[in-house]
């Protein structure tokens, strides 16, 4: 049974949880081409991504927009998975399938048969591992392994979108509610409790993960997302290159991280002001489980993002006192 | 299923309300507070604040969204329970009693005749629940 939101949160951030994530994409890239292919289609540097893991990536259109936010997996040289979100899979197949071009790729939507479980928290190792044989000690960060959990096919990533240490599980969705009950079974004794969407965005917001359509969108480039860490303008040429270099000269607005002084709750959408003057807005905004404090990430004008800069957030035409914090509100636990 | 006192009247917006002579004194039901889940933050109406009869009188927030407190009646607010901005989850706790939103000096006690009895309102909760 799913509890509440809060009791949730912290049973992830001090036990451990499982999420049905299902929703998302999965979309295989194979054949000889695959790695010009990805340098071209994504705004990180594909060949820093080694073997067997995993990294954060983005899709930009030509105007620099951000088409998704993804995590890719290298299998090996000819052969990666991209995990996208729900509402983009189609959007991003349909982008990758028109750039194509000459490229020696068959790119392949398996999201319908593939199911995705998350366990995440600080007891998840020890519940996975009641189910595996292999040992997940050798799993670093963000590495994953093929092999099978109770026979069943499964890629095991140690990876995740809570700020815990934890796995990502892919597995084909027939077997996907005998797996999900087994971990409820397992992790019984570990007080492993099935968390939602409510928990999951909560969670991410803490440790400022975007999320699409909200920090990121076809209007909102990764470098004004904060996000620059992914964007190398120095590898090989990409789509959105051009138009990323001219942003980075220029760059008008970027996304913050705030925290309220007073009490209030700061939502999606509420203006942000600086001296009466509107400067923003918010992109995600919660009451944070762990704080215990309004929290929010912002996209203001740039001039007024710096660290420390004390700002007003209107909620239901009040203003509420605010201050720019540095991210993330909570610091990866994990391994 | 939820708790209905039987002494009080309550609204289609799931609020409740006491009546004390020319005082009432409102707050959420046991269903609202349920379907909110966890209460993080009461936004309460200021002290002598006039409020309309099915109009905004506070705000209650839950990590997920922000809900709208009808006012029951028309009047004046004489007292916020301020306990509630230091610790919103009494209303998960105790909806009835200490998790009261406001006091409000009734301006026409004609309108509490359109509110709902605690057997009309079992009903309604009966068939949202569904």
């Amino acid at each position: 049974m799913y509890s509440s939101v809060i009791d949730e949160h912290l049973t992830t951030r001090t036990k451990a949880a499982i999420f049905d994530v299902s929703h998302m994409g999965e979309l295989m890239i194979e054949g000889k081409g695959s790695i010009t292919f990805l340098q071209n289609m994504i705004t990180r540097d594909i060949n820093k991504l080694k073997q067997g893991r995993c990294f954060y990536a983005v899709m930009c259109n030509n105007n620099g927009g951000t088409i998704d936010d993804l995590f890719i997996y290298r299998f090996n040289d000819n052969k990666f998975m991209l995990v996208v979100n729900a509402g983009t899979i189609d959007k991003d197949f349909k982008h990758l399938i028109a750039n194509k071009e000459n490229y020696e790729v068959e790119i392949k939507n398996i999201s319908d048969e593939t199911a995705k479980i998350d366990v995440q928290g600080p007891e998840a190792e020890k519940i996975i591992q009641k189910l595996t044989r292999y040992s997940l000690e050798e799993l670093k960060r963000f590495e994953f392994k093929e092999t099978t959990i109770q026979n069943t096919q499964t890629i095991i990533s140690r990876s995740g979108y809570t700020g815990e240490d934890g796995f990502e599980l892919y597995l084909k969705k027939e077997k996907a509610a005998e797996i999900w009950n087994n971990i409820l079974e397992a992790g019984k004794e570990h007080n492993l409790k099935p968390a939602g969407l409510g928990a999951r965005d909560t969670l991410r917001l803490e440790c400022c993960y975007s999320l699409y359509g909200h920090e990121l969108s076809e209007h909102i480039n990764p470098l004004e997302a904060g996000i620059s860490f992914t964007v190398k303008l120095e590898k090989q040429d990409f789509i959105g290159r051009k138009a990323l270099e001219k942003i980075k000269q220029s760059q008008k607005k970027l996304n913050i991280a705030f925290e309220l002084v007073e009490r209030g709750i700061p939502r999606e959408h509420y203006k942000v002001l600086k001296d009466n003057k509107e400067i923003g807005y918010v992109t995600s905004g919660t009451m944070s489980p762990i704080l215990k404090k309004g929290i929010g990430m912002a996209l203001v004008d740039i001039d007024h993002s710096e660290i420390g800069t004390e700002i007003d957030i209107n909620i239901r035409d009040k203003l509420y006192k605010a201050v720019i914090v540095k991210k993330p509100f909570y610091s990866y636990k994990g391994k | 299923m939820s708790n209905i006192p039987e002494q009080l009247k309550y609204t289609k917006d799931h609020e409740w309300i006491k009546i004390e002579e020319d005082i009432g004194i409102v707050g959420i039901t046991d269903y609202a507070q349920n379907q909110l889940t966890d209460v993080v933050f009461v936004e309460l109406p200021e002290i002598g604040k006039q409020v309309e009869k099915d109009k905004n009188l506070a705000n209650v927030e839950s990590v997920k969204s922000v809900s709208d407190v009808f006012s029951p009646i028309s009047g004046e607010v004489i007292e916020a329970n301020e306990k509630l901005s230091d610790s919103p989850e009494t209303i998960n706790k105790d909806c009835y009693g200490e998790g009261w939103i406001a006091k409000i000096k009734i301006k026409d006690k004609a309108e509490l005749d359109s509110l709902m009895s605690a057997e009309d309102y079992k009903k309604l909760t009966g068939s949202e629940s569904h």
